[in-house]
């Protein structure tokens, strides 16, 4: 298939951007200057500026002497990239490959997109109307390559739309600086009295690359198509992405649920082809004002089942606040592994943390609560009761070591030991009684002591002799005297848990 | 003519459980909890699994105990390598003390959350996943609304679930299907034996759907509930004074 571009050419970027915020402006001249070399030069001029003789580049105080009342604002350096930034994620609606063409245009490759309008006329009309409508002096034109494409925006007279077969001729009567040629190249060429593409396209090219450089040749022939010219992309085209644009803005739960389960459709079906499942995703609502609302799901394990994945964003559909309207739906996969192929067993079922049933409700809960809430845990090769066990985020992870069951743990730890009174203690004996919250305890039965030590090389500190004790109700703690005995301090008794 | 007014009595008892939703188990099939005679309290003597455990604690040490009885249901409930979820706010289980009870701690998910209402939230999304042994929440208290739609979400997918009351400000009623109250005893050892002995709890079982509530005395005991004979006599006792009066 042939390929398209679309060139946007932003006569008055800077300051139809300054008159849409200052409605006030549109009926004065007004200029955007800077400082170059010690002197304010007039960096961008509005039509009505321009119209009485004002151009970029123009030392300011000439302007000034033009028009009195000539109204100037600071430039700032990167306000056109960002302006054309914005612009052209807002054209993303038309066709996903858009590329920044500095200082005042947008490329878009629309190959296979005009058809969605109706044609390329339709399509390019639409355009132009929307960005007018929105206060932009906006050209453009259609042409199988960037740099027709980009000529007949800013040159062209007949119609915007070159055909395939027309290439040349529509070159051919355009001015040599339509080439996007360097100033010097160009003042040579107007020296020479070439100003007409037409005056030097047929030249031996040998002779043009002598007298002009290979610069000229290379733009010449990506002009016309025989060189192929890169784009730098304002967004990289996500491999696995649906996008789903809307006759009319949807504005209601139903209506998004709808487009969410059509996007899962298409999508899930591409994935499970290609024997792949998705563990993360990002819905991007476009709405009418402008604003992109985004809603990212993650799953524990790729999945390309559209149910779950449609449950999982059900619970953020909450989140999306339409407000006049979406009018355009992405749904895409950022992070996609392969998929284990699942094996329908005919007798049995898969038990544990392999369920697929499981999986599927910790992915709900993740993204509902977030996925910290989630925690399992491992053995880990200490003694230290703290240390004892790690946290792991993943569900399939095996332990390492075996579970020791051979001391005594709490069934409840208490998040940090909490100091407790004793009363008589003795050496290498737990006390007689221990006050914990007010609550005084009288140990009738206890085991003990397991001596832990802290582990120096991770951190300093004394040791620990645990206890199990069991005071005269029956409740059964564990208790811990840290450090030696002295003698004198008594508050050095700490609690840890609770026995079952 | 006593004799058949019993069959009669017994035929229409059984009807009854069958309305209710009970199904009598089928032979030998149905395997037991472990619980011994505790189990005879149940519907058709069977431990009802599928449906929501309450259990009341007032105290930390409670909380112990309880815990700790829930470990040993969930020994047999897990058996067959199945995962269970613990779900509660400020939790302070600590996982390496299942292995006493018999569970690889690695099998069970704990879900830390903010606030009773994602609890409650989650514990209903947990009930209603049919892949899971059995589902543990830690609350402060439970509404009967809120206990009738835990009731609701597992009557369909046959998880068991575990409620721990840990702060129960008044005793009001729930749809749970039994009501326990565990709490800790005094350990015993042979003879003059210094140290602490086996977990012991007072099991009492005070509400139960279509039972007859009791109170055992339970050591966990080498790996399995051991109801202390003594205390047995006297729960029977209890028993039959219940079911004259």
């Amino acid at each position: 298939m042939a390929r398209r571009f679309l060139s946007i050419w932003f006569r008055y970027l800077t300051t139809d951007w300054l008159t849409i915020r200052k409605p006030e402006l549109q009926t004065l001249p007004f200029v955007f200057a800077t400082p170059v070399h010690g002197r304010m030069t007039v960096t961008a001029a509005n039509a009505l500026a321009e119209a009485q003789g004002i151009t970029p580049g123009n030392v300011l105080a000439d302007a000034k002497a033009i028009i009195a009342n000539l109204e100037v604002f600071d430039e700032k350096p990167d306000r056109a990239a960002k302006l054309l930034k914005g612009l052209g994620l807002w054209c993303i609606r038309y066709t996903p490959i858009i590329a920044l063409d500095l200082p005042d245009g947008l490329i878009l490759d629309i190959s296979g997109c005009a058809h969605l309008w109706d044609g390329e006329h339709a399509y390019l009309s639409e355009i132009v109307s929307r960005l007018q409508s929105k206060g932009y002096h906006a050209r453009a034109a259609i042409a199988d390559t960037i740099g027709a494409a980009w000529a007949i925006a800013r040159f062209g007279h007949g119609a915007p739309i070159v055909k395939s077969n027309e290439l040349r001729t529509n070159l051919l009567s355009l001015p040599a600086n339509a080439l996007r040629l360097d100033p010097v190249v160009l003042e040579r060429l107007q020296k020479l009295g070439l100003r007409t593409v037409k005056s030097f396209i047929s030249m031996p090219r040998s002779a043009l690359r002598r007298r002009f450089g290979k610069e000229l040749l290379l733009r010449v022939d990506q002009a016309l198509g025989e060189e192929d010219e890169p784009l730098q992309l304002i967004k990289p085209v996500e491999p696995y992405q649906e996008r789903l644009p809307c006759m009319e803005p949807i504005r209601t739960a139903t209506g998004i649920e709808i487009a969410i389960q059509r996007l899962l459709e298409n999508l899930c079906q591409r994935l499970q082809e290609e024997g792949k499942g998705l563990r993360t995703a990002i819905l991007k609502c476009y709405r009418i004002d402008g604003k992109v609302i985004k809603v990212e799901i993650g799953t524990n394990q790729a999945s390309h089942h559209t149910g779950h994945l449609f449950k999982l964003f059900e619970l953020k559909i909450p989140t999306i606040e339409p407000a006049l309207g979406i009018e355009l739906f992405i749904l895409e996969a950022i992070k996609v592994e392969d998929v284990a192929q699942i094996q329908e067993a005919l007798w049995g079922k898969k038990v544990g943390l392999d369920n697929p049933n499981v999986i599927e409700l910790l992915d709900r809960i993740a993204n509902k609560v977030g996925p910290t809430a989630i925690r399992r845990y491992l053995p880990d090769e200490h003694y230290w009761p703290e240390r004892s066990i790690k946290q792991v985020s993943s569900l399939q992870q095996k332990p390492a070591i075996a579970w020791r069951v051979d001391r005594p743990r709490p069934i409840q730890l208490l998040p940090r030991p909490e100091p407790v009174e004793v009363a008589a203690p003795i050496p290498d004996y737990p006390p007689m009684l221990f006050i914990y919250q007010g609550k005084k305890h009288i140990i009738k039965k206890a085991d003990g002591p397991e001596r832990i030590e802290r582990e120096w090389w991770i951190e300093a500190g004394e040791h620990r002799d645990y206890y199990q004790v069991e005071d005269e109700a029956g409740c059964r703690y564990w208790l811990f005297r840290s450090g030696h005995y002295t003698g004198e301090q008594s508050n050095q008794w700490f609690i840890h848990g609770f026995f079952a | 003519m006593v004799d058949t007014q019993k069959k009669l009595i017994s035929q229409l008892q059984k009807d009854i459980l069958r309305w209710q939703g009970f199904t009598a188990p089928s032979g030998s099939s149905h395997d037991h909890i472990g619980l011994g005679e505790i189990e005879v309290a149940f519907p058709n003597g069977v431990f009802p699994k599928g449906t929501i455990h309450e259990f009341l604690t007032f105290e930390p040490e409670h909380t112990a105990a309880g815990s700790g009885f829930i470990g040993g249901l969930l020994k047999v409930l897990m058996g067959e390598g199945s995962a269970c979820l613990w779900i509660g706010v400020a939790r302070k289980l600590f996982p390496i003390a299942f292995g006493s009870f018999g569970i690889e701690p690695d099998r069970i998910i704990f879900l830390d959350l903010k606030n009773e209402k994602e609890v409650l939230w989650a514990t209903e999304e947990a009930l209603k996943c049919e892949g899971l042994a059995a589902v543990v929440a830690e609350l402060r208290e439970i509404s009967f609304t809120q206990s009738r739609r835990l009731q609701l979400a597992v009557e369909k997918s046959k998880v068991t679930g575990f409620i721990l009351r840990t702060d129960p400000l008044k005793l009001s009623t729930t749809a749970c299907a039994a009501r326990w109250q565990i709490t800790p005893l005094s350990s015993l050892l042979e003879g003059a034996m210094p140290g602490v002995g086996f977990p012991r709890w007072n099991v009492e079982l005070l509400k139960v759907r279509n039972g007859n509530p009791g109170s055992w005395t339970v050591e966990w005991n080498a790996g399995q509930f051991v109801i202390v004979a003594e205390e047995r006599a006297v729960a029977e006792l209890s028993h039959q004074t219940l079911k004259a009066g």
